[in-house]
This record gives C-alpha cells, structure tokens and sequence, in this order.
C-alpha cells in the first residue's frame, strides 16, 4: 500500500518538475534569443503546411533567422484562430489563408501591408487584395478527377467538362465532397456558381442529384473509399488538379503515367490561391518581410509542389519533371470573388443543402 | 453526577471539534486539487470564449438562446442529437453487459488479451475505422462480395454508407469498452454467494439476476452508461465520416458554425445547449445513483471467478466471445491485414483478387522522402504519444483521486452535491470551443500556454479526468463503513483510513481509472490537432498527415502506422492490466 501513495506522490512530484522544466526552458530560451544576436520569427500556419529541410536551412544561412512553426488547425481553424488572438498575436507571419477565407482575414484586419519587390514576378491574377495585405504564394484548382481504367473497361468517354456530368451514361458516377464540411467540396460548389451563375447553379445541381451524385463530408472518404481507383464504385470524384501527379509520385510500384485525369477544360475547375501575411503588431516586422520575400522567391517557390501538393505563384520558379508531364492547369478556372464568398458563403451552402440533401 | 456529565458533554464537544478541526480542511484542501485545475483549464477559457463570442453578436444571450431554440433546424439537429444517443447508448448496453458479466465471472485462457483488445477501438482515429468499416461492409467490402458471390447477387446487398446504421456500428465499436472495463471490473467483485443465496431460496437464473446483480450493480451501469451517452452525445468524427452530410450532432454544427461560418454566437449558444444537456443528464444520474449505491462486501477475484467448466457456459461464452470479435476485433483484424497488402491492382485487373504481401508501408514509415522538415519518424511519434499518454495518467489520477474520494466520502455535503455533476461537463464541451477558449484566455504570462506542449496532456486530462473519478467513486463508495469505523476507532486519522482502507479496496478501479487516461491520451484527435506543435505530433496526428495526402503509398504508411497504434494500446494496456497494485482482500 506504501507502493501505491509513494507512487501518487512521486507522480506529484514528477508532474510539479516537468511544469517547472517546462517553464525555465522556455525562459532559457528567451534569454538565449535575447543575448545571442540571432533572433527568431514565428509563423503560423495549417495542418498542411511544409517547407523541406534544406530549403529552411538555407534560408536560415542567408538571413541568420530561427524560424519556428505553429500549425493550428486546418485553415479555417487557423484563420480564427489568428483573429481571436490579435489583439496579442500568436506569432508574426500568418501563411495558409486562401480566397475562400480571405475576406474574413481581411475585415477582421489581422494583415499589416506589404509591399514585396517580388510581386513584380508574380502575375497580377493572383494579387486579390491589392492594398497587398495578403500576398499570393501558391495556387491549386479543385478539379473533377476520373479513373482512366474504368473508362476504357467500360468503353465510355470520361467526361470533359460540367454538363457532361448529366449525361444519362454517367449516372452513379460521380462523388462530391459536402461544401458545408471541405474545402474541395467548397471549391467545387464555387466552381459550379461562378460557371453557372448565381441564378442556375442550383438547377445544375438538381440534375447532379438526378443523376444519383453521392455526396460525402469528407476528401479522404470521397478519394479513399468512394473512389474507384481505391476499390469504391464511383470513377469520378472531385479532387485537386494536382492529384494525377502525386499518384505517379507516390505510386506504390513505380509506374510510367497516371491511372487518374484532371478534368481541366474552362470553367470546370475552382482555384484556390493561398496568401501570407504579416500579423498586425509584431514586433518583428523586419524578419518578417526577410521572409515573406523568401517564400515568394523561386527557391521555396520550387520547393512548394512536392512539400504541399500546390502550386508556385511565382513565374520564374520551375516545375519538378513529373509535373512538366503530368500536370494539367486549368486555363480558365472558374471564379467567385472573395467578397462575394464572405458574403454569400452562408446562404449558398443553405441552399446548397436544401436542395442536395433534402 | 452533575460535574460528571459536565465533563462527559465538555469531552464529547472537545472531541468534535477537534474532530472537525481535523476534518474540514483536510477536505476542503482536497478539493483544492480538482478545482484549481478545473478553474484554470476549464471555466476559465470556457467562460472566455463564451464572453468574447456574445460580444461580437447583436443580440444579447438570453435573446440569442431564445432565437436558436425556436430555429425548426437547430431543434431538429438537438433531437437527432439525443436520439442516436439515447439509442446508441441502448445498443452498447445490450452488447457490452453480457461481456462485463463473461469478464467478472469466468477466467478462460486469452482473456487478458481479449479485453485488451475490446479496448483499442477507443484510440483509433475515425478515418481510419471508416476505412476498416469499409474493408468490411462497403459496396466492395469482404462481407457483400462474400454475399454476392454466395446468392449469386448482381449489387451489393448490404448498403450502410451515410446511414444511421454506420453511426450506431461505430458507436458501438468505439464505446462497449467503458461498459466492458467499468461495469465489468465492479461486478467481478461482487460476491457470488448472495446469488447462490438466493437461489438456494428458491429464485431461478434470472431471479436472482433481477433481484440480486443488477440493483448491486447498478452504480457502475449507470456511470458507465452515463459516459457513453455523453460520448455518443457529443460524437463528431464517427457522425461526419461514417454518417454523411445528411446527419449533424450538436457538435457536427459548432464545427460548421465556427469553422466554416465563423459565426461564434450561434456556435456559443450551440455550446451552452450542448452543456445545459450533460449537466441534465448528469444530474439525473446522480440522483439515480444515489438512490441506487449501498456499502458491498467487495471480494477478491480469486473467490468470484470460475473456469469455463460446463457446456451451458462455454456455449455461453462462445455467443459473446463470438459477438465481442465481430463487432469490435474484426474491423482492426481488417485494417491491420491491409495494412500488409499491396493495395493497388495489377494492370489491367479491376479488383486486387490475390492481393500481394508487402512490408513496404512500414518501411517507408522511416523514410522522409521529400526531406520534409516535419517529417517524424514512427518511433519518435510512438515515443511522444507516450510521454502524453504517461503525463495524462499521472494528472488525471492526481485530480481525479481526489475528487473521487470526496464525491464518496462526503457524499451528502452540499459541496458534493453541486460539484458531482459539473465535474462531468469538460466530457460535454465542444472541442471546438474550448480550443479557442485556450486561444482567448491562456494569454498571459504566467499562464501563456497558447502554443506551449503541455497544453496537449492537460487537455487530454480534461477527457480523462471524469472517467477517473466515474470509475473511482462506485468503488470508494462501496466500502463498507464499518471498516473505516473501526480504523477510526482505533485511532487512525482521515489520512491513515485513506491510505490502509480505502487505497487498497479501490486498486483495481485505480487501475483501470488508468487505463482509461492512458487510452484516451492515446486516441484523442480533436483537441490535439487544435494545439500541437508540428515538432511533437502524436500518432493520430501523423496517421492524418498521411490519409490527407493522395498516393497509395501515403495511404498504406497511414494504415501501417495505424497498425502499430493498435499493437501499443493493447501492449500497454495489458501491462496495466498486469500491475497489481492490490486486489481486494489481498492486503
């Protein structure tokens, strides 16, 4: 019986001193940033954020910055989370937030403005905001994704854009994600308001729904269960448009092209652009721009697509081979404005609902 | 005469006084342990939040509950809410009582490990487990390719994709558990000699069964029950993966309503109806409890528990073993497997027909192929998982004891009155919301725990917490007061009856007070996810990096890793299992 309270005591004590271990760490480290001429910067960002290792370094190398990471959620958690802490922020730069959730980045004024010199290598499409609180680094199109070997089985074409999806021959095909609950889901919604328009896009889905669409909450459940090529029974799924590569990337046993397609053709796919920004009231707005100017240039640029599954912005940057070959970009995605989705986000998921899933 | 009584009154005061000189703030003292915690971790933020969500809202609080109680949609996700619940809650009762009572009352080889393995499901992550339903029961699945091929069918007979069905499957899965470790472990204390009693009285099987075990176990079926309800109540993950877009819980909608919407007074109000219904169920079962709990003469395992030695108990055994594999081991059994298959086809073939072996998953586990800087290997996910699951049951019996023993104790004090049911509610808050409590009110030093790591074992204490105390005070209350009497009498202190009574009639519940913190620890997903530093993932938290990537590689690494959660929540728990502090009537 003396085992067992010496033990709840030991764990008393055990708990006290990592607390306390905890703390004086993290008091050591501020003295170490204070004295040490090297200072630090902290960014926040989304589950799905990464940087390979050299590339970190090398910046590291250049600047002489500690850069330290808070991922906080996925990028709608990470945004709110950004807004609740402002009036103390979490960290200096925010990286993740995307033109779904921009405008409510943007009126909660959690951006201080910037004005890289690096802009002038990226296309003016993807500067949203142009007061340049929040600065473009990478895009991805949210784009119809088929499975190429159902298609030839069953000698049928694979669909080429919107309408073909409500062809009788492609009943029970489809799989969506839920607007309300993903991002892709979301994304495909806005594709189909900004081809349609605000009017119609519901009559477009009433057909969807008449052609037996399945709608789940979730990516991994639409792409890992639903889909065909995962041993599901819908050949069509929405997915991104940089899907087909990752499928050669990370194929099980290496093999020469794609078992998947991006549906590319205009208007058919959505595209999310994702911004950083300095976090109003830092102190370290210097580091900052050292780095949002790092992020913006080629060489994290190049490092963007195998690290993250998107995009560079930046025009000089250069794609991986793969991708050279495998790679579909939409010309012409479809667009929504950002304030428009702020404003509109709400009703149109209702709607959405009323009329998918009643 | 006179003086005599004088005296005998002065001494009887003396003593009580001094009686509670001692006693009084011992207790309060006690007390001080779960409150500060709770006040700090809990209120605090929750109270925050709540604040700081009204306050970008029109309307005031009162308006806006008002407002959402009379929305035809919010009063239909509250109904659907309860229902799956109390539904839910019915089900797991149905199966894990017939397997608590096979666990109290028959030793059989395997058992151990049998009950271990009951307990994983409780840390796997929903994606997952949807990809083992899947494997299973999906359009493709084993069971209606099995089906088809059998009745020669042309589509697959059994559809459980976003059905009700899938959601009360995996609730199920998730919670028979906390029926099979909570009511089990007390009921195999029960002496069998009341049922024997009784039936040499004349009662049947079932007589006895009604008259005698079920109002002696009352106590740890309604604690038991009352944790699943709150689970089922509060489900997120099981409801959006395997339920679908048609069905939204309470908490389904907070996520929406902040996340998507950013619409933090409705996600507030949300909120407090969330936690106005886990107190209310939470009182309802202190009441009920109350009426229900008497002193038991509590007997070691050796005396209560037989072999497997007639036909009627071993055909007995084989119905719930069976059912217990089923429905809980046989979706592991299934991830695991594919976890060690080749998972894409060979060219040209539709459906992988002989699937190949393959140790590749768990090979690339330790490879970071794109030198990503957050890459981990298993071993140092395992490790970190761990070190959480270990900090997590250390505070959580640190903060859970206590406030069990008083709940027990002292029971009838006002103070336990008020504070048994609010103990339960971090169970009934929102993930959601309490993560951005954390956010809005850890926010000064000293306390600026906002990015700090040890948030992550105090929020999964928070979880843990109340299981301690649930599968705690049913055993303290049960000891017999004669005992602690009679301590006292002999001149034992409150600290001495605590520490030579109490203590060793309550090792086996401490035990699996914490196998509970080490599970949940192990599992938990929602809160970790708000607040780990990309530096120290748990295993979950690395299994979705994985599963939100596409590639077949990605996805088999996520159930290879899976995998390996499985083999260390069952490894750990049978360690736990065999860790005897002290059985009853062994000391």
């Amino acid at each position: 019986m003396k085992q067992l309270f010496s033990f709840v005591s030991l764990s008393l004590a055990v708990t006290l001193l990592l607390s306390a271990c905890t703390a004086t760490t993290t008091q050591q480290s501020d003295v170490t940033q204070i004295t040490d001429d090297e200072r630090s910067l902290t960014v926040m960002t989304h589950d799905s954020f990464s940087v390979s290792e050299e590339v970190l370094q090398a910046f590291k190398e250049q600047s002489g910055i500690e850069v330290r990471f808070l991922k906080a959620g996925d990028t709608g958690t990470a945004v709110n989370k950004a807004i609740l802490a402002k009036e103390k922020p979490l960290a200096d730069v925010f990286y993740g937030v995307d033109n779904t959730f921009l405008s409510r980045a943007l009126e909660e004024g959690i951006f201080e403005p910037y004005n890289s010199p690096i802009l002038a290598d990226i296309s003016d499409s993807f500067i949203i905001d142009k007061e340049l609180r929040a600065l473009p680094v990478d895009f991805g199109d949210v784009c119809l994704n088929y499975d190429m070997e159902y298609f030839e089985e069953n000698d049928l074409q694979p669909p080429t854009n919107l309408d073909d999806l409500l062809k009788p021959e492609y009943k029970d095909l489809l799989v969506v994600e839920n607007p309300a609950t993903s991002s892709p889901g979301l994304a495909f919604l806005l594709a189909t308001i900004g081809h349609y328009g605000e009017d119609d896009y519901l009559d477009y889905w009433k057909g969807l729904v008449e052609n037996d669409v399945l709608i789940v909450n979730d990516w991994e459940v639409a792409y890992y269960q639903e889909f065909s090529r995962a041993g599901g029974t819908h050949p069509i799924v929405v997915s991104y448009g940089s899907s087909p590569p990752f499928e050669v990337i990370y194929a099980e046993l290496p093999i020469d092209e794609p078992p998947t397609a991006a549906v590319v053709s205009d208007g058919s796919c959505f595209r999310q652009i994702e911004f950083v920004g300095i976090l109003k009231g830092t102190e370290n707005r210097d580091l900052a721009e050292t780095w949002i100017d790092f992020m913006l240039s080629p060489e994290f640029q190049e490092d963007i697509p195998l690290q993250m599954f998107v995009f560079p912005v930046n025009g000089n940057a250069e794609l991986d081979e793969t991708f050279e070959r495998f790679l579909a970009i939409p010309e012409k995605p479809a667009s929504v404005k950002p304030e428009d989705i702020a404003a509109n986000r709400e009703t149109w998921i209702q709607d959405w609902t009323e009329e998918v899933l009643r | 005469m006179d003086r005599g009584s004088t005296t005998l009154s002065d001494l009887s005061t003396n003593c009580r006084i001094n009686y509670y000189i001692r006693r009084i703030p011992f207790k309060y003292l006690l007390w001080t342990i779960p409150l500060v915690f709770l006040v700090l971790f809990y209120f605090f933020p929750l109270g925050r939040i709540l604040q700081v969500s009204f306050e970008r809202g029109e309307s005031g609080i009162a308006s806006s509950i008002i407002e959402a109680l009379r929305s035809e949609s919010i009063r239909g996700i509250l109904w659907f809410t309860i229902w799956q619940a109390a539904l839910s809650t019915l089900l797991t009762l149905a199966i894990g009582l017939p397997g608590a009572f096979l666990f109290a009352r028959y030793e059989f080889r395997g058992k151990t490990l049998l009950q271990a393995l009951t307990a994983v499901p409780f840390v796997m992550p929903t994606v997952v487990v949807a990809a083992a339903f899947y494997a299973l029961l999906g359009p493709n699945g084993w069971l209606n390719l099995g089906l088809m091929r059998i009745f020669g069918l042309s589509a697959a007979p059994i559809q459980l994709t976003n059905t009700i069905y899938a959601i009360l499957l995996a609730h199920i899965f998730y919670n028979t558990t906390i029926i099979l470790r909570m009511v089990g472990d007390f009921w195999s204390h029960l002496d069998p000699r009341l049922n024997q009693a009784a039936r040499i009285l004349g009662a049947n099987r079932l007589g006895s069964f009604f008259k005698i075990t079920l109002p002696l176990i009352g106590p740890a079926i309604t604690a038991a029950a009352l944790l699943v309800f709150i689970f089922d109540f509060t489900s997120f993950g099981v409801i959006l993966i395997l339920g679908g877009p048609r069905f939204a819980t309470l908490e389904v909608e907070i996520f929406y309503q902040t996340t998507s919407l950013f619409n933090l007074p409705v996600a507030a109000v949300l909120s407090l109806l969330q936690l106005g219904c886990t107190l209310a169920m939470t009182i309802i079962y202190t009441r009920l409890s109350s009426r229900l709990t008497r002193p038991l003469k509590l007997r070691s395992r050796r005396f209560t528990q037989k072999k497997l030695t007639t036909w009627r108990s071993r055909i007995f055994a084989g119905i719930i073993i069976v059912t217990l594999f089923t429905l809980l081991i046989a979706p592991l059994i299934a991830l695991g497997m594919r976890s060690f298959m080749r998972l894409e086809p060979e060219r040209g073939q539709r459906v992988v027909e002989s699937p190949g072996l393959t140790l590749d998953f768990y090979r690339q586990l330790s490879i970071n192929r794109q030198s990503s800087l957050f890459y981990v290997p298993p071993t140092t996910a395992i490790g970190i998982s761990l070190g959480y699951a270990a900090l997590t049951v250390i505070l959580a019996l640190v903060i859970g004891l206590p406030a069990a023993w008083l709940l027990a104790r002292d029971a009838n004090s006002s103070l336990s009155k008020f504070l048994d049911p609010v103990l339960m509610l971090p169970l009934g808050t929102s993930a959601v919301t309490l993560g951005l409590g954390f956010i809005v009110a850890l926010n000064r030093p000293p306390l600026d725990l906002r990015v700090s790591p040890i948030l992550i074992p105090i929020a999964h204490t928070l979880v843990a917490f109340p299981f301690v105390v649930r599968s705690l005070s049913p055993a303290i209350r049960s000891i017999q007061p004669r005992l602690r009497q009679a301590a006292s009498i002999l001149g034992a202190s409150p600290q001495d009856i605590i520490r030579f009574i109490d203590l060793p009639l309550v090792g086996r519940a401490l035990l699996v007070a914490a196998a509970f913190a080490f599970t949940i620890s192990l599992g938990e997903f929602g809160a970790t996810a708000l607040i780990a530093r990309p530096e120290y993932p748990t295993i979950p938290l690395v299994i979705y990096r994985f599963i939100s990537q596409p590639g077949a590689t990605n996805y088999g690494q996520a159930l290879a890793l899976s995998t390996i959660l499985m083999v260390i929540t069952a490894g750990g728990l049978m360690i736990i299992e065999r860790m005897r502090i002290a059985d009853v009537g062994e000391f």
